[in-house]
């Protein structure tokens, strides 16, 4: 009895986790070879890194805060937000005078309204103790409304081939945001696994109360998390205006929460804390992916997709809780 | 409470300040339209005032006792667009068939929630977020993702547009029952009491040998099934089944019941302050419209969505303050 059940557990200890992605990896890959037709071409590759870019940015930054316990709701909402501002500074009379000053502004200046969106979530969850999920539903619902009101609800269409870079350029024939996603990658894992701030994180979400007795600056660290998932998903918002030459306040990251979420569980992150699988966060994104352009390469309706998705999300949740217990 | 010997008015509004809070202010926005607006009062900007916000008080009864429990239930928004695909094909049966078919098909989707969370054990809003997922999905593949029209020769409609005494619409009728019978099941009944002692402590009502995980399946079936009835008055007030509706409900929902007074946390609740919250919160766009009609302001329709976000933070913040209050009485 005991040695039967030990075993699993020890199985299901360390790498079967990751294998378990993998797994599902190379059989979508198998799959796809076989069944997908097209599917073994360059352009295909293409496609799929530069959406799975944008999925593994945010999933990254949502690894983070679901390490430390929390869920960011918001982040479809704050790529709305930085995805709206962005042609409106570029296209703004100061912005069309200096080109160059325009770009590299309706890049930063996002970005740090996505930062402070971070703040807000995080002083409202480290500081005012509100439930992760509640403090950044306030923002997925007006993120989006504040971006619409900014826009007016229209769509702003604008050629920039500067701006546009970020998300349809190439470096060495591959898209420039999946190289992006891997520099930020690298950046998150060294953070997570070499600095004491990244020690911390991983302590918060083992125990919150015992890294705040061991003298753990728990508010400083949890805010911290947020923001860095707000600042990414603003970038994935203004790489998603890129690669469309257009900005949708309405579409633009609408239901990236969900598949965010999914990839970093996918990748291995705990929902109760405690682990940031950075480059599981990737793996779990190019599984999504995967899995939406399978449906999509064979014919299968947007709605149904949607349904498969939900499913993905409760098997891979069930399966980590189903290892736990 | 009734049965303290003497009624010290300054001990039940302390205890109930949230509550108190949220019928001060639903009372003075009343006064405050009826001083300012000519028509405010009119009979018509009552019944559809009522009517239109029925749906949204059906969802928030169901959501307020989930939250009740400590859980979170995301997916009633699309279930309510889903349902009202569903009350539009039955339509011609007229609504002794759309009305339970509406209502079972909610709790349908509140069944798979009560499987997810109680067997699986996924945290609720990850369950319930897929299912919102899912329902939104079903209600696009049903309707082929084309609004549906419902039947006008049967008396469907008449549930939506229909009045009892040419004042109050069908649907605020029978949401006004369904408030006392919800308002007794919590107050009167074991399932009601088990509801907040999970909220409180679900390991100690475990422990405690109460049944936990048939309240807990009891009332994600009940807000399935408050959707499945919004679903239903989705499609006779305005004729059609609508599979790209409910975006946002869950959030109106769940800020009409924190207005009201209910805590995030679980463990405590009140039925009538959570129908407040959901009218005053109906009730300050409604305001605001006259407001636009006088032409002093002029929101467009996205500025909704910011107002509904800047209220919900607004009722967070002083509901922090509160538990912040009521953890330093509890000394912890």
């Amino acid at each position: 009895m005991d040695r039967a059940m030990k075993l699993p557990r020890r199985f299901a200890s360390m790498p079967i986790r990751f294998h378990g992605g993998i797994a599902a990896l190379i059989v979508l890959l198998v799959f796809n070879a076989f069944f997908t037709p097209n599917f073994l071409q360059l352009q295909t590759l293409f496609v799929n890194i530069s959406q799975v870019a944008t999925i593994a940015i945010v999933a990254m930054g949502m690894t983070l805060v679901i390490a430390t316990g929390g869920i960011d709701l918001s982040v479809g909402a704050v790529m709305a937000l930085a995805g709206a501002l962005a042609p409106l500074i570029f296209l703004s009379d100061l912005g069309v005078a200096n080109p160059a000053f325009g770009v590299a502004l309706a890049i930063i200046l996002p970005l740090i309204i996505a930062g402070l969106c971070g703040v807000f979530n995080g002083v409202m969850v480290a500081v005012l103790n509100v439930q992760p999920i509640i403090a950044t539903l306030i923002l997925f619902i007006s993120g989006r409304g504040i971006a619409q009101v900014l826009t007016n609800g229209n769509l702003q269409t604008f050629s920039n081939p500067s701006f546009s870079y970020l998300g349809t350029g190439k470096i060495l024939g591959l898209p420039f945001q999946g190289w992006l996603a891997l520099v930020i990658a690298c950046i998150l894992f060294w953070v997570i696994s070499r600095t004491t701030w990244g020690r911390y994180l991983l302590a918060i979400g083992g125990n919150e109360r015992a890294a705040y007795l061991s003298g753990g600056p728990v508010k400083r660290v949890k805010i911290g998390a947020y923001v860095i998932c707000a600042v990414l998903a603003g970038l994935a918002g203004l790489i998603v205006v890129a690669i469309n030459s257009a900005s949708d306040a309405a579409r633009n990251g609408n239901l990236m929460e969900l598949d965010a979420i999914a990839a970093a569980v996918v990748g291995g992150a705990l929902l109760q804390g405690g682990r940031a699988p950075i480059f599981g966060a990737i793996l779990g994104a190019v599984i999504i992916q995967l899995v939406k352009y399978t449906l999509l390469a064979n014919g299968v309706e947007d709605e149904v997709a949607l349904i498969a998705k939900a499913v993905i999300i409760i098997l891979a949740v069930w399966m980590q809780q189903y290892r736990r217990a | 409470m009734l049965d303290e010997t003497a009624f010290d008015l300054r001990k039940y509004l302390r205890r109930n300040s949230a509550s108190v809070t949220v019928w001060v202010a639903l009372i003075a926005l009343i006064v405050f339209g009826l001083l300012r607006y000519d028509n405010f009062g009119s009979a018509y900007n009552f019944s559809s005032f009522l009517n239109y916000n029925a749906m949204f008080i059906a969802i928030a009864l169901g959501m307020c006792f989930v939250i009740m429990t400590g859980g979170i239930d995301l997916s009633v928004g699309s279930v309510a667009a889903f349902t009202s695909v569903v009350a539009a094909y039955l339509s011609p049966y007229g609504i002794q068939v759309a009305l339970p078919g509406a209502i079972l098909a909610g709790i349908g989707f509140g069944a798979i929630n009560a499987f997810c969370i109680i067997i699986l054990r996924i945290p609720p809003f990850i369950a319930t977020l897929a299912t919102m997922l899912a329902a939104k999905g079903g209600a696009l593949v049903i309707s082929g993702a084309q609004t549906i029209s419902v039947d006008w020769g049967s008396n469907f409609t008449k549930l939506g547009m229909g009045q009892v005494m040419g004042l109050f619409p069908w649907a605020i009728v029978i949401v006004a029952g369904l408030t006392l019978v919800l308002w007794l099941v919590l107050e009167r009944t074991t399932i009601g009491r088990t509801v907040l002692a999970i909220g409180g402590s679900e390991d100690a009502s475990n422990l405690m040998g109460l049944k936990v995980n048939r309240a807990k399946a009891f009332v994600y079936l009940l807000s399935g099934g408050c959707a499945g009835l919004a679903g239903l008055f989705l499609a006779s007030g305005f004729g059609a089944g609508q599979p790209l509706e409910g975006i946002g409900w869950e959030l109106s929902a769940i800020a009409s019941v924190v207005v009201g007074g209910t805590l995030l946390t679980g463990g405590m609740g009140s039925i009538p302050a959570t129908v407040a919250g959901a009218l005053l919160l109906g009730l300050v766009f409604n305001v605001l419209n006259f407001e636009n009609g006088q032409g002093t302001i002029s929101f467009s329709a996205y500025w909704q969505m910011v107002i509904r976000g800047g209220f919900l933070f607004a009722v967070i913040l002083l509901q922090s303050r509160i538990i912040a209050r009521q953890q330093k009485v509890l000394g912890s």
